[in-house]
């Protein structure tokens, strides 16, 4: 909506009747970043095992205190890369990788060195730098999937912008960020020193979520190698353990120093971000994708992939599979080939969801014929959001899982917009009502009110993911609910749950 | 120009002013929240859409307006 506001010369203004009085009331929330330079050794995430910081670098991970933002000593770095002018963006030295591992190919090279050795240096960015992401037809993979170089663009040449490199992977079945952090922490790295070269950003703020351990420590030594070879500053941050933090406008929020939760758009990010400034919030992976760009070009990017959804993804794969993990598949892939290159056992396929609990189930017919890439999946009403795919297992009741689900997303409710936390314990009552078989005929009709009530009607998109979810759950398991309806609970829905539901922790 | 209305989530506290004093283009929801008939607002309405949103407890009806800029 913002996105069409802004084009065609529409000047969007919102006024309340008391004008100065809304707007002060609004500005609050946006509070000054208030930096101190706290360093909580105590948490176990606060101080990395696997990494020794050298003594000068003080502490390169460190969470915002209670009292504000951490200011990190840290590593003021650099470019690693050539000088500028040297031949625009693309290098010339390093073969492009070929195949389809682009990101993942390389693994086993994150030290700075070898990581140099594989890519070749990290070119400088610039503003024609947009144009050439614009070419490459890149979108976010973070799970909206919004064209990148409109993004770029939205915060190019606004005044003083900042660079979040969102490595906050609340979605409890993805773990390719996490993955991709620790592997290739260097391309990650580029990336966000390129993409705030090509805002006019000199300030970079990386976070990923607590309790991550090892991407924490890659990306602290990362930092370390770097130390002095990007010219920008570079900060890590741990976010809190809530599904909602990955949104932008809670992340925002948060690093502003308040909870971790959405905050009313407009204004945007681009907008108003941290400490009000126009701020740029890109997923990890879509980084990555950047630095490569950057590299070799966007038609290297576009030899793989679909003409609609060019270059590779990152894919989570778990559920019934032998050898679940994370893939990297060129965009336009089969479903069924991630699938049993992750070990599906042999016969027909099983329901998947796809793009987690913030995506749909996928009935397995359409499981069968649905290709990776955005178009074949809008198709059949999906969207590979953030490269979830977990295959149901055998003797899984997919009815059961998806109501616990169901419970989840009610108690990860922010609890800030009434539909969100009035309509979601509701909607999970009644899908328990429809597993448990009681009263089932009540509970589908009650499910069919409150569906679409809860839709579109919140400060972020959490009811609205809620409610597909729960709608592509009662659709692929259609014939589940009637034999409960018929039956009561099945005997597979009293088996220990096999959908994670992560409690989460705390909003600060 | 053209105006609707919106709902800032956060603030709204369904203190049901809207609903009842702009029946024409807001209903309640289930919990007491407000359901907006996003459409623009024609102009003879525009006053009972102001004085709605002027009587929110927590300022949280917005009235969107949108105008050209070009002249």
């Amino acid at each position: 909506m913002t996105d069409s506001m802004q084009h065609a010369g529409l000047l969007t203004l919102i006024s309340n009747p008391a004008l100065t009085l809304g707007w002060v009331g609004l500005g609050r929330r946006y509070r000054t970043v208030r930096w101190c330079t706290r360093f909580d050794a105590a948490r176990p995430w606060a101080r990395p095992r696997s990494a020794t910081p050298s003594p000068k670098l003080g502490p390169v991970l460190g969470s915002r205190g209670e009292s504000g933002l951490a200011r990190l000593a840290l590593p003021v770095v650099r470019p690693v890369g050539r000088p500028k002018g040297a031949d625009g963006w693309r290098s010339g030295s390093v073969q492009p990788p070929e195949g389809v591992a682009r990101l993942l190919g390389g693994m086993g090279a994150s030290g700075l060195s070898s990581h140099i050795e594989r890519y070749g240096m990290r070119p400088n960015g610039s503003r024609a730098f947009i144009s050439e992401v614009g070419r490459s037809g890149l979108r976010g993979r973070g799970g909206a999937a919004f064209p990148t170089a409109r993004k770029l663009g939205s915060v190019a040449g606004r005044r003083q912008p900042v660079v979040v490199a969102n490595g906050t992977e609340g979605e409890p079945l993805s773990g390719k960020d996490k993955t991709l952090l620790t592997s290739v922490p260097h391309l990650v790295l580029d990336g966000a020193a390129l993409v705030a070269e090509t805002v006019g950003a000199t300030e970079i703020i990386v976070c990923i979520e607590r309790g991550a351990g090892r991407p924490a420590a890659a990306l602290a030594e990362a930092l370390a190698q770097r130390r002095g070879a990007d010219n920008l500053d570079v900060r890590l941050l741990a976010t809190p353990n809530r599904f909602v933090v990955g949104e932008e406008t809670a992340l925002i929020h948060w690093l502003n120093g308040g909870d971790a939760k959405p905050t009313l758009v407009p204004p945007r990010p681009f907008e108003r971000g941290v400490g009000g400034r126009p701020t740029l919030v890109q997923n990890v992976e879509t980084l990555a994708h950047l630095a490569l760009i950057a590299r070799f070009g966007a038609s290297w990017f576009r030899r793989l992939g679909t003409a609609g959804d060019p270059g590779t993804r990152l894919l989570s794969v778990s559920g019934g599979v032998s050898h679940p993990g994370i893939l990297e598949v060129a965009s336009g892939s089969a479903m069924r080939e991630a699938l049993d290159a992750a070990g599906r056992p042999p016969g027909p396929p099983p329901a998947v969801l796809v793009g987690g609990y913030f995506g749909t189930w996928l009935a397995p017919e359409h499981v069968a014929v649905v290709d990776l890439d955005r178009d074949s999946m809008l198709a059949v009403g999906a969207s590979p959001g953030c490269g979830v795919l977990w295959a149901l297992p055998d003797g899984v009741c997919g009815l059961a899982e998806s109501a616990r689900v169901a419970r989840w997303y009610a108690d990860q409710s922010a609890g800030q917009c009434g539909p969100c936390f009035n309509g979601l314990p509701n909607i999970a009552d009644a899908f328990m009502a429809l597993v448990n078989g009681s009263r089932p005929a009540e509970a589908a009709a009650a499910l069919r009110r409150w569906l679409p009530m809860v839709t579109g009607r919140g400060a972020c998109r959490h009811p609205d993911g809620a409610a597909r979810f729960i709608a592509s759950a009662l659709r692929v398991f259609e014939d589940e609910v009637d034999l409960h309806a018929r039956q009561g609970p099945c005997e597979a829905s009293r088996r220990p749950p096999r959908l994670p539901t992560p409690a989460g922790g705390g909003w600060r | 120009m053209t105006m609707h209305l919106a709902v800032d989530w956060i603030n709204c506290e369904a203190h049901g002013m809207c609903y009842a004093l702009f029946p024409e283009r807001i209903s309640a929801d289930d919990w007491g929240y407000p359901i907006i008939d996003d459409r623009p607002i024609p102009r003879p309405l525009e006053p009972l859409a102001r004085r709605a949103a002027e009587a929110c407890p927590t300022m949280a009806l917005l009235m969107i307006i949108e105008r050209s800029t070009r002249a």
